[in-house]
């Protein structure tokens, strides 16, 4: 087999497997879950009967692993189960599936997700390289300046900075970002464009900060200042000799980043109540709504996953030395 | 600005092609500027290839990288001229200066390993120049490019441009690295120490095919390197750099024989020490039929037989790979052999190093080739020396001090460094402590792995004095690691040939050093450079006479 | 450097790194001296913070909850007109009719103190681990990376959300959850920093000397691993502040009555959209203080680094 082959089967191989062992820790947290928590859920009310037919469906007298292959099975095909909300009081036409409350809103976090996406990425790796080829001048000490600075910032605080003067002071962009699947298009990225600005400042100063620092390693590659005394142009140095190394150090920074937008996108969303997955989970901790919890926490751990995956991948294909073995 | 005429014009010895007139340099460190060339001046005739030879400091890569105009982030050109070819390198244009680089003025780098891009084949790497230059098309620029190889002695050299780079080895990347210089046909290649990361049989056929290829096109060269021998070889006249300065320009044979400077005659220094062989039966340490390997893996020892007598020096000797140092580890438990035993004083010594009795351990002491990092940075010379006494000996307060002042003075140091960190001290003082602190533990047997390789010259002689001086006062017996024949000879007085991982041979130094050889033997001394101008043409002349086939390395 | 062609040599003569003999003290000033305006702002900004949580109770103007007068008073930023400033609360009231300052003040003691337990935690055990396996290595360390590897699969805030759902939200639970996601972070720096020291022949040379485990971890690898974790110490310290103040802020963190700037900024985040700044205060205070230590820790970086930017 090719060694290129070889190796991304057994990173593919490796990510299934950490998606498991994480499925089965989310799966697990249940059963560290207190004695009288059906009857926290169901309300004082509850009869002994009402609290053993809900032990009995949440599946607590069978044995764990039993009840978690059943709830990955269910995960596999989109199906999370039932909520807990809207139990209390018994009454059985207010339970929902988690899988109701999720999908419309998982359409709205990767809309936000991949709007900040589109802007933050080009932008990142424009300033990173721009300041690690302009290194030391007035261009890279300001910019280092200002992205240390933001990434000091929590997002909460350039949200309501932005909300402040954007929204407020100047009414430029609506300060809630209430969308539902009936608004079109062009008016939903008009609502996104507040908390899609927060995200991309504070990705844009990690993922700018991360991209000078690679190209600055790659630049001092013997390989560079070789290119450069054989009468390379500067810009074939850089596209010809810096480019085809630069793949795998730029996509992890890409990955890395938006991989970290998942975590950044649940705080905005609480703050411009946009109606997201971020919002759903903060709610559903709240509530103490499990199940909500172990869905959201599932879908972000294997995004997650993927990303960094996806990035590993691109490493590996990229690699002259697997690329052509000896 | 075009430089797509290329008749060769006067290629042969005759006008200045190159001229660097009192040439300052700074380099930034510490924040600040300190200057590294002061006032140096250069000429170079066309066709001529002059040697520029110093120690580690001396400024030698730096000025060479002048000559192109070029100075790496860091560093500046401060003052001076350099003309080149009547163009003042200084004044003209970053674009002009490009168009020199890599067609008219070429370099080759030390880590050829390094300095070819990884991403690219090494055909288009070769050729870049030549392309990027406009002084031949690619077809032509690729069939000349495999003459070049052809030229260089590359293996297939049809194919091998289109393999990467990983794919070839380090020797032949050196060599395709000159092919690459030599694709424009430049008056001028600047050699930054190309063989320093060879081993010897590697090098002598890499300086082989470097030279020949000079003479061909009649190519004016700089040779950079800190070794005399290598560069008796290839210039035609050598500068002596020190500490930024030239201490001593002259043509190379008369260089040799009559060197004005006195700085100069130590650049050879370890090559005037001898040692005189002395026999003993009394053998302290005996290595027995040992295999071993890292992991269950391949076996990096094999079949390893190895006798040393008490009070004498036992040398061994090998490439990189021979598994020399894995013998050192063999030894000290390190890495448990997997056949075989160790005897020290006729009984054998526990394979591990943890069923080793405290007594054991201290018979046996070590001493590594990079004194920097075989000492913590944050110990001071009292904790360093200091803690094998109060460790094995139990020595505590004044008396503690007593004995630690007593070794620094038996190191010709004294009691003013006992406080110092080492990185207050120079290389020289750093690898002494070392040897404090192996002494500290009043051993039977030191194991010296290339102790003297990290070091230049003058340290190494005075280094390799201390040891002869401490051997004949303490009767200490020492396994002696090294790649370098001129410090077994100063040093030894039984060798052991290794080549793979296997014992070639073992004997006393006049013995092994002196015909008959077995082939790996004859191979290994006969590839070390002499003082001699003419050592390698007489070698060449020789191997192509017994028309020895026998390759180094692949 | 000297100059002058050596006619003898001698080893005491050479020259080595010529380096003033100075005190602990005046080696500290020098590095003080040297620093850059960005580090000495980090610097004084840390000092009057660390000031104010130590002597929250003295300097406060009143109690920590406190209620003293109507709710969302103006701070004297916002006040104009039609609702004027009351000079006994300079940044007005919040949502109950608590003075804004003294919730602030007392906000830097029980958040920066909260983060800093729960850093120092993370440290103990991350570190402690991370240096272990290093020279012990083998099975146990193949358990603990692994183990940390699917720890790290899972995104922190994630994560901490998770398992503040199970456990519910109390102080301990906090610092005990996060300690231990942060931990994973540490122990992989500091398993890799150690890493670095343990192949020195150094260490190779105490072990063959025949000294105990813990000796070479204290004599040997913890002083030459420290300006790294340090360093790290104090990213840390950003990221689990944070971390906290993100989680107060979603209202699953430091719970009420507790003053805390991440739950101020969420129980007054609806005075925004009069246009009041009110809840950039508390926001401003974390953001002011993660920006000091940040600064510090690059100038720190940068020294210990020996990284030097050319020219």
């Amino acid at each position: 087999m090719h060694p290129v082959l070889r190796t991304v089967l057994q990173r593919l191989g490796l990510g299934l497997l950490t998606l498991l062992v994480v499925s089965i820790i989310i799966f697990s947290s249940l059963i560290f879950l207190p004695g009288d928590f059906a009857t926290a859920i169901l309300g004082q009310a509850a009869t002994p009967e009402t609290v053993a037919a809900f032990r009995k469906e949440l599946g607590l007298d069978e044995p764990a692993f039993i009840r978690y292959f059943d709830w990955l099975r269910g995960a596999l095909v989109g199906d999370f189960g039932t909520s807990f909300s809207g139990r209390s009081g018994g009454s059985a036409g207010a339970v929902r599936q988690v899988a109701d409350l999720i999908e419309p809103r998982l359409y709205n976090t990767l809309f936000l997700a991949a709007m900040t996406a589109i802007i933050a990425v080009p932008l990142a790796l424009t300033l990173g390289i721009m300041a690690a080829l302009y290194r030391n001048s007035w261009f890279d000490r300001a910019v280092n300046a200002a992205t240390l600075t933001t990434i000091s910032f929590p997002e909460f605080f350039v949200a309501y900075i932005l909300m402040l003067f954007l929204a407020v002071k100047f009414d430029v962009f609506p300060s809630l970002a209430n969308v539902s699947d009936t608004t079109p298009f062009g008016e939903r990225v008009y609502r996104c464009m507040l908390p899609s600005i927060t995200l991309t400042l504070v990705i844009v100063a990690h993922m700018m900060r991360m991209t000078r620092a690679a190209i600055i390693n790659l630049l001092a590659s013997p390989y560079i200042e070789m290119a450069q005394l054989k009468g390379v142009s500067r810009t074939n140095v850089i596209v010809h000799h810096a480019l085809p190394n630069a793949w795998a150090p730029i996509v992890n920074v890409i990955a890395f980043n938006l991989a970290y937008l998942v975590v950044g996108v649940v705080v905005v969303e609480v703050v411009f109540v946009y109606p997201g997955v971020g919002q759903l989970m903060v709610d559903s901790v709240t509530s103490r709504d499990i199940p909500v919890v172990q869905a959201c926490a599932l879908i972000f751990a294997a995004t997650y996953i993927l990303l960094n995956l996806f990035a590993d991948v691109i490493s590996i294909i990229t690699n002259p030395r697997l690329l052509h073995p000896r | 600005m075009s430089t797509k005429n290329k008749q060769k014009h006067g290629r042969e010895k005759g006008s200045v092609l190159l001229e660097m007139r009192d040439v300052y340099i700074d380099g930034y460190s510490d924040d600040k500027w300190h200057p590294i060339i002061k006032g140096v001046d250069v000429t170079l005739h066309r066709g001529e290839i002059m040697g520029m030879i110093g120690e580690s400091g001396a400024g030698k890569s730096t000025l060479g990288l002048a000559a192109m105009g070029f100075a790496r982030p860091g560093c500046k050109i401060t003052k001076g001229s350099i003309m080149f070819d009547g163009m003042d390198l200084r004044a003209i244009s970053e674009t002009e200066r490009r168009a020199l680089h890599g067609s008219r003025i070429a370099y080759v780098a030390q880590s050829a390993a390094a300095a070819f891009n990884p991403a690219h084949q090494l055909m288009n790497q070769t050729i870049e120049s030549a392309l990027s230059h406009g002084i031949m098309p690619k077809a032509e620029a690729e069939e000349d490019a495999k003459k070049l190889f052809a030229a260089l002695q590359l293996p297939d050299p049809d194919n091998i441009g289109y393999r990467y780079p990983h794919q070839v080895s380090g020797g032949q990347l050196q060599r395709a690295m000159t092919a690459m210089a030599m694709s424009s046909r430049p008056d001028l290649i600047i050699f930054d120490e190309p063989t320093t990361a060879l081993d010897v049989t590697t090098q002598v056929e890499v300086l082989a095919a470097m030279r020949n290829i000079v003479d061909q096109f009649h190519t004016a060269a700089i040779y950079i390197t800190h070794d005399l021998a290598v560069v008796a070889q290839m210039a035609d006249k050598i500068k002596v750099l020190r500490y930024g300065n030239t201490v001593e320009d002259a043509d190379t044979r008369k260089m040799l024989k009559e060197p004005k400077e006195d700085y100069t005659k130590t650049l050879w220094a370890v090559r005037s020490l001898y040692k005189e062989e002395q026999a003993n039966e009394d053998v302290v340490l005996r290595i027995h039929d040992v295999d071993a390997s890292y992991g269950g893996g391949i076996k990096v020892l094999e079949d390893v037989t190895i006798q040393v007598p008490r009070g004498r020096t036992v040398a061994i000797v090998g490439e990189s790979g021979s598994g020399k140092s894995t013998t050192a580890r063999v030894i000290t438990g390190l890495l448990p052999p997997i056949k075989g035993e160790v005897y020290f004083n006729g009984e054998p010594l526990p394979p591990a190093l943890k069923d080793r009795s405290k007594e054991q351990l201290q018979r046996i002491q070590m001493i590594y080739q990079m004194a920097d990092t075989a000492m913590n940075p944050r110990h001071t010379v009292r904790d360093i020396i200091g803690r094998p006494l109060e460790f094995y000996l139990g020595l505590r307060g004044a008396a503690l001090d007593q004995k630690i002042v007593q070794l620094l003075e038996l190191i010709e140091l004294d009691e003013s460094f006992i406080d110092r960190l080492p990185g207050e001290l120079s290389g020289g003082q750093k690898q002494r402590i070392c040897i404090a602190r192996a002494l500290a533990a009043e051993p039977d047997v030191i194991i010296c792995d290339e102790v003297t390789s990290a070091l230049d010259q003058i340290v190494q002689e005075g280094i390799l004095k201390l040891l002869l001086r401490l051997q004949e006062e303490l009767n200490i017996t020492y396994l002696f690691i090294t790649h370098d024949i001129a410090t077994v000879e100063a040093i030894s007085d039984e060798i052991v040939v290794m080549f793979q991982g296997g014992v070639v041979e073992q004997g006393p130094k006049t013995k092994i050093l002196n015909p008959p050889f077995p082939p790996y033997t004859e191979l290994l001394l006969s590839s070390v450079p002499q003082m001699d101008p003419d050592w390698l043409d007489t070698l060449l002349a020789d191997r192509a006479k017994k028309g020895d086939v026998m390759k180094a390395s692949g | 450097m000297s100059t002058e062609t050596d006619q003898g040599y001698s080893a005491a003569g050479e020259v080595g790194a010529v380096r003033a003999r100075r005190t602990m003290s005046e080696n500290i000033w020098r590095g003080l001296k040297k620093a850059p305006p960005t580090a000495w702002f980090g610097m004084i900004v840390i000092s009057i913070y660390l000031f104010l949580a130590i002597f929250a109770g003295i300097l406060a103007p009143y109690g920590e909850e406190e209620v003293l007068d109507a709710a969302y008073l103006p701070s004297w930023f916002d006040a104009d007109e039609d609702f004027p400033w009351d000079p006994r609360f300079l940044l007005g009231t919040d949502q109950l009719g608590r003075d804004m300052l003294t919730r602030l003040i007392y906000g830097a003691r029980n958040t920066i103190g909260i983060a800093v337990a729960t850093t120092a935690l993370s440290f103990g055990i991350g570190g402690t681990l991370g240096v272990l396996v290093t020279i012990r290595p083998g099975f146990f360390d193949q358990l603990i990376s692994r183990f940390v590897d699917v720890l790290m699969a899972i995104p922190g805030l994630i994560f901490a959300l998770m398992l503040l759902s199970i456990f519910g939200s109390t102080v301990t639970n906090l610092i005990i959850i996060i300690a231990v996601l942060d931990a994973t972070r540490v122990f992989r720096l500091s398993r890799a920093v150690a890493m670095n020291v343990v192949v020195m022949d150094y260490v190779e040379a105490a072990k063959l000397r025949g000294e105990g485990l813990m000796w070479i971890m204290r004599k040997e690898i913890i002083p030459n691993i420290m300006p790294p974790l340090v360093a790290e110490f104090g990213l840390r310290f950003c990221f689990v502040f944070l971390t906290i103040s993100a989680l107060s802020f979603l209202g699953v963190g430091i719970q009420p009555p507790t003053a805390d700037w991440g739950s101020m900024v969420r129980e007054n985040a609806t005075l925004i959209t009069y246009g009041s700044a009110t809840p950039l205060f508390p926001a401003g205070a974390i953001a002011l203080l993660t920006v000091a230590v940040n600064f510090v820790v690059d100038w720190f970086l940068h020294k210990t680094s020996g990284l030097r930017d050319e020219h």
